[in-house]
């Protein structure tokens, strides 16, 4: 029993272009398959419009303002213009991980290719849209006003190392997180069917079952506290650059 | 640092969170699917056309109709508190208005009533008047009859004065007297005694 199987990418159908591998695999079914989830959830909650929401409104709404509240608050009104790509990411992070939590299921943000392709989007469009607005003042993101001179030759280097970090630390923060708790879920009902066919040994299987239904509540949390965490990063990162005035 | 479980013998590998130890992890172990970068080009792209797919779903039909129905029950709900408190406003300027026409009503019905009172006592003040003049009058009147009477009255004591001399006379000195003597007799006598 591999843990790390169910991580492993299986072709369904062979498609090539350019000389590139572009087959669609079971991470291209789960990736299509959790945005017709989102689609599906809000157009289904949004279909009558309710003055007075009925239950899938209610969630619908509950969702969108939740977002909408996250965007608010990190980039205040003027940057509701990244309300549809905050948006997505979070709809699309939050759902592969939920369907991952179903057993046999694969979870499209466990694998980096994914999670850095989403992180190095956000830090695109925090590039682009830096300089688009500020032009070349986008670069005292690096040099924070009203310091001493002597500090910026030591907050220069710090701020475009943190700068670069980011992509990185918001893709592997994901992938790690879901491919870890996958794995330990894996290893801890491995452990259960191992002690559970040892002879005298086997009442403790009780022990990694308990444990283990205690790392799938765990994990719930963590899909969600993990999307969250992507959205609001993307969230903060944007609003360095939306701000009027950059490097404050 | 995250620990990942290794493939067939079972064994924890250290990762540390940077691409470059992630890579040397997969060269000890020599396994995780998630470094197989044959695969990237398939989920890139894959996951390129589905969450595209997703931006222009949100961007262009579901958030506008969510953000709308929100929108409007927000609209409605403020259009709904701007009419209550006109309403009350309203509400208010007629409990004034209400306060002050009885205020009004109050004073003008005292007012009447003062008015009223005035003209009644000028009223009273006049017939008391006419009343007393009406009484002077009578009483002037009965005061006349009575000095009418009396001196009727002395008139007739004089004519029974009269006849009694005569009466006294005639059974006195048994003669007819003259009326004439009498009176100027009884006339001296009343002088007489008036004078003494």
């Amino acid at each position: 029993m591999d843990p790390l199987h169910q991580f492993n990418i299986e072709r369904y159908g062979e498609f090539h272009l350019f000389g590139l591998d572009l087959s669609f695999t079971n991470s291209s079914f789960f990736a299509l398959l959790a945005v017709a989830l989102v689609v599906a959830f809000l157009g289904f909650g949004s279909r009558k419009r309710a003055l007075v929401p009925g239950r899938m409104q209610s969630l619908a709404e509950l969702f969108y303002e939740f977002v909408a509240q996250m965007v608010r608050s990190t980039m205040g009104q003027e940057g509701f213009k990244f309300f549809p790509l905050i948006f997505s990411i979070f709809a699309f992070v939050l759902t592969s991980n939920l369907l991952g939590m179903f057993p046999y299921f694969f979870t499209v943000t466990s694998h980096i290719a994914v999670t850095g392709a989403l992180s190095l989007m956000v830090i695109s469009v925090v590039i682009i849209y830096g300089f688009l607005k500020h032009g070349l003042k986008f670069f005292k993101l690096f040099a924070p006003s009203g310091l001493p001179l002597a500090l910026y030759f030591v907050i220069v280097p710090i701020e475009i190392i943190s700068f670069l970090a980011r992509p990185f630390s918001l893709a592997i923060r994901l992938f790690a997180n879901m491919m870890a708790g996958h794995a330990l879920m894996k290893v801890f009902a491995s452990f259960i069917i191992m002690l559970g066919s040892a002879g005298a040994f086997s009442v403790l299987a009780i022990l990694p079952f308990l444990t283990n239904t205690a790392v799938v509540g765990l994990e719930f949390l963590i899909a969600f506290l993990q999307a969250y965490v992507f959205a609001l990063l993307s969230c903060i990162y944007l609003s360095d650059v939306s701000a009027e005035h950059i490097g404050h | 640092m995250i620990v990942f479980f290794d493939t067939g013998k079972a064994a924890g590998h250290a990762v540390e969170a940077t691409e470059h130890a992630v890579e040397a992890a997969e060269h000890t172990s020599g396994g995780m699917p998630q470094l197989d970068f044959s695969t990237f080009p398939s989920q890139i792209f894959w996951l390129a056309i589905a969450f595209v797919l997703l931006y222009l779903a949100l961007d262009r039909y579901l958030i506008p109709r969510i953000g709308g129905a929100i929108e409007e029950r927000k609209d409605r709900i403020a259009d709904d508190l701007d009419m209550a408190a006109r309403k009350k406003a309203e509400a208010d300027a007629a409990m004034l208005a209400y306060d002050k026409n009885l205020a009004d009503a109050r004073a003008k019905a005292s007012f009447i009533a003062a008015e009223n009172r005035a003209a009644l006592d000028e009223q009273l003040a006049k017939e008391t008047a006419a009343q007393e003049a009406e009484l002077d009058k009578s009483a002037a009147k009965a005061e006349k009859q009575i000095a009418k009477a009396r001196s009727e009255a002395m008139k007739h004591v004089e004519e029974i004065a009269l006849d009694v001399a005569a009466e006294m006379v005639a059974t006195l000195g048994g003669i007819k007297a003259d009326p004439k003597k009498l009176q100027k007799a009884l006339d001296t006598a009343r002088a007489g005694s008036a004078a003494s």
